[in-house]
């Protein structure tokens, strides 16, 4: 068949699908197919594209002009796209995330759970016996200015704990919690990326950073202030920084111990699912970021209650953790 | 043959057995694209905080929130709900793919965008730039791990118009010489820009085949549309 016959027996179906596609576009709204109406992209589209691969290979083996072929070929990557396009669903996907998929991700990766926790519990509570015994020792790690706004901060005559004197409303401190601590916890887990190095030194100095404030306010006496403010959020604030570690700790090993994949492969696989944890890490990180500006701050609650809620805190997280998702067989 | 030349063409078999290519972008268009993502960012930020500090304690917090989602999420969104185009990027003509040529979605924009904070690093986008240097696909460290590149958005859509870019009708002419495959083609596309190109630079072009002609060793514009016509078929 010569090329004009080719064209012309065929090219109400190109212009068709042409139009479709501008059509589509030009809603240029999410839910890909709305303008190509239900009919078309369930039953039509599927075989009008199959057709169009196939005049593209026929015009190639033909050598047809070029411009025919650029033509259909710019056609089949846009149909390409529309017809690949994943649907998500969004509501059950996250529902089941959060019933089991998280946990269970977390499970799957304890070794590196295990690691995070240990250098980042381990340096926080070395610090904090560390300023018990050697006070001075706190000057290393912390600047001094910050130390004395911690100071005023914690201070048992203020009416809002841990803040400034000045600082804002609760929501306003809401707003810096998020801003400050899930960006330190999205960074801590891509970091991760440089074989690891960078997660250890962010899980470090955050460990030595906490570890000295909390010694140094308890070292001057202001505990009694200090440690009832940070029990409510500890758990989610404090799992959240191990997990973005952790996390981080699986991207950097995939590079340095691929296993039987190339080391872009074992990279690839890895990310795809340290991602996958890094999305409840950051909810975690807004909850702490909530309780930490709405409950931790109040200082008309007594130091009993805010304990026996920090522990809550820490029971219900942790068997989150451990039962959740447990029934259903591995996805 | 296109493996064998140093392009930035990328072939990706489809499942239905064929050959698409993608052109991806070099380290030049996607700074300029981000460039632009930044200048939209920084208004952005300035509008938001013109009227959130109206508001004050309670717009400084919302201030952070924004600035958090839009420092970390503002491409996302976009390469998710925009056929993988930010604002910047679509000035350019640029997509985000998977490197398959599908759609980008959730996860692979939000690896590559978190990652982003590596690529920047030591500083300004040193590692994303030696990293795109040092591949044929032109990926930084976040494309890598998200299995993601950078195109070329090809517009099939509004790029194509039919009328001026077909072989105009002429009377059948069969050509007296053997003319092989890649003579053809040529003559053919030459035929097809006759409606791009000047009439007095159609018959320059016509003239180089002057010597093939085997009655008067003169080609001309008309004598040549009419061997397109016949190769195509045209009635």
């Amino acid at each position: 068949m010569k090329q004009a016959a080719f064209e012309k027996k065929y090219s109400a179906l190109w212009s068709y699908l042409e139009e479709s596609l501008l059509s589509e576009s030009q809603t240029s709204s999410s839910t890909n197919n709305e303008m190509l109406d239900k009919d078309f992209s369930a039953h039509k589209f599927p075989e009008y594209y199959r057709l169009l691969c196939h005049h593209l290979s026929l015009a190639r083996s033909r050598h047809y002009s070029p411009l025919l072929v650029d033509r259909l070929e710019k056609l089949v990557i846009q149909s390409h796209q529309v017809f690949y396009k994943r649907k998500s669903h969004m509501l059950s996907s996250v529902l089941i995330y959060f019933t089991s998929g998280f946990a269970k991700a977390v499970r799957n990766e304890w070794r590196w759970v295990a690691l995070s926790s240990v250098i980042f519990f381990g340096t926080l509570s070395a610090m904090i016996i560390t300023v018990q015994l050697y006070p001075d020792m706190v000057y290393t790690v912390i600047p001094a200015e910050q130390l004395a706004q911690m100071e005023s901060m914690y201070d048992p005559s203020q009416d809002k704990i841990g803040r400034d004197r000045n600082a804002g409303t609760d929501f306003q401190m809401f707003g810096f919690y998020i801003f400050n601590n899930t960006g330190i916890g999205l960074k801590t887990f891509a970091s991760g990326l440089l074989l690891g190095i960078g997660t250890i030194i962010t899980l470090l100095f955050n460990g030595l950073n906490i570890g000295g404030v909390a010694g140094y306010l308890t070292y001057i006496g202001y505990g009694a202030t200090f440690w009832p403010f940070v029990s409510g959020h500890s758990a989610l604030e404090l799992s959240a920084i191990v997990l973005s570690g952790a996390a981080g700790f699986k991207l950097g090993f995939s590079i340095i111990n691929p296993g039987r994949k190339s080391r872009i492969l074992s990279l690839r696989d890895n990310a795809k699912q340290a991602v996958y944890m890094m999305y409840g890490v950051a909810c975690m990180f807004i909850m702490a970021a909530f309780i930490e500006a709405y409950w931790s701050s109040m200082t008309d609650v007594p130091s009993v209650i805010k304990y026996s809620v920090g522990i809550i805190n820490w029971v219900l997280l942790i068997s989150y953790f451990v039962f959740a998702g447990r029934r259903y067989a591995a996805r | 043959m296109k493996n064998h030349l140093l392009d930035s063409v990328n072939t990706v078999q489809t499942p239905e057995g064929i050959d698409i290519y993608l052109r991806v972008a070099g380290v030049w268009p996607r700074s300029i694209a981000w460039i632009i993502d930044l200048l939209i960012r920084g208004f952005i930020y300035i509008v938001l905080a013109f009227f959130l500090t109206k508001l004050g304690d309670f717009g400084t917090g919302l201030m952070l929130i924004g600035l958090f989602f839009i420092e970390w999420f503002y491409p996302v969104f976009f390469e998710v709900h925009n056929k993988g185009m930010t604002p910047g990027k679509k000035y350019l003509k640029l997509q985000v793919l998977n490197s398959d040529g599908t759609p980008i979605g959730w996860s692979p924009s939000l690896l590559r965008n978190i990652l982003r904070t590596v690529d920047f690093l030591p500083f300004f986008y040193g590692f994303g730039f030696i990293s795109m240097l040092m591949n044929d696909k032109f990926q930084r460290l976040g494309d890598l791990a998200a299995d993601t590149i950078v195109v070329y958005y090809q517009d099939s859509v509004t790029g194509y118009s039919d009328k001026n870019k077909s072989v105009p009708e002429r009377p059948h002419i069969n050509a007296d010489f053997n003319l092989n495959l890649k003579e053809q083609q040529s003559i053919i596309r030459y035929a097809e820009r006759a409606g791009e190109l000047s009439e007095a630079r159609m018959q320059e072009l016509a003239e180089i085949l002057n010597p093939l002609d085997t009655t008067d060793h003169k080609m001309t514009k008309e004598k040549l549309l009419g061997i397109a016509n016949g190769l195509t078929g045209q009635k």
